[in-house]
């Protein structure tokens, strides 16, 4: 059976809360870095092994609030990967490094080159044909790991 | 030291990512998208030690991912974290028994070359 046949299997509900899923995984990653690299500028370098070090940061609102997005991100991620394959939801949720790269160029005024622009097209290229697969081929979980 | 970060940042990605899908399908599908849903998952995750680990891999990316935001700019900090592209499509394919065919492997080269491409 072609990986398309099996798309076509999948029950109509089931598209439905993978697509809403990895909407609420790509926003979420997106919102919640660019509110992490804004309060990482404010509160300036910070190189270090021991997690203590990193409490400063959390004096700043950009941060906390660019955390708890972050947790909203982490469980929608898990609760898609209930549903679909590792190798279907990393590419299809990849769109949040182009979503990322254009939020850096417009709100934080970073560069992008035109090398960066074809980057984002070859990317954006990954997403579409990764879409176009079944988000699930295994049946239960992979019993040898258990 | 920016590039020491991204391998850091790499490497428990790929460990991270295999051992959540691996905990997660354990777990089981979740049937729908409520809050009292996701709330119970969030309280399974508890009791899972595949997630638990595959979530200690990820803090210790994430620590790495804020060490490398403020030495570098978020278009290049956050692409750089997806080096393990390649690398996670291989343990996905022959420890987690997916069927990666063609499409998917176009994918995640297409994926891997523009992000490396944001980082030129």
């Amino acid at each position: 059976m072609s990986l398309t046949q099996e798309k076509e299997t999948a029950t109509p509900g089931a598209v439905r809360k993978t697509r809403v899923l990895t909407l609420m995984v790509v926003a979420s990653n997106v919102i919640g870095n660019v509110m992490l690299s804004l309060g990482m500028h404010h509160v300036g370098r910070i190189v270090s092994a021991s997690p203590g070090d990193y409490m400063r940061a959390f004096s700043d609102p950009w941060i906390v609030v660019g955390v708890c997005i972050l947790v909203i991100w982490m469980a929608s991620d898990l609760a898609l990967l209930s549903a679909a394959d590792l190798t279907f939801v990393l590419p299809v949720t990849a769109s949040a490094y182009v979503l990322i790269a254009l939020t850096g160029h417009f709100v934080l005024h970073d560069r992008i080159s035109s090398t960066r622009w074809f980057g984002i097209m070859i990317i954006t290229l990954g997403v579409i044909l990764a879409e176009e697969t079944p988000a699930r081929t295994t049946k239960g979980p992979p019993e040898h790991l258990l | 030291m920016k590039w020491l970060l991204v391998g850091i940042i790499a490497v428990c990605n790929t460990i991270g990512d295999v051992l959540n899908t691996a905990g997660m399908k354990r777990q089981g599908e979740i049937e729908d998208l409520s809050p009292g849903t996701l709330v119970r998952m969030v309280g399974h995750i508890f009791r899972n030690p595949l997630v638990l680990g595959g979530l200690g891999a990820l803090a210790v990316s994430f620590f790495a991912l804020l060490s490398l935001l403020s030495i570098a700019n978020v278009s290049f900090a956050v692409p750089a974290t997806a080096i393990s592209y390649l690398l996670e499509t291989l343990l996905a394919k022959y420890v987690l028994k997916e069927d990666v065919r063609s499409r998917r492997w176009a994918a995640a080269i297409l994926v891997a070359a523009g992000v490396a491409l944001l980082e030129w």
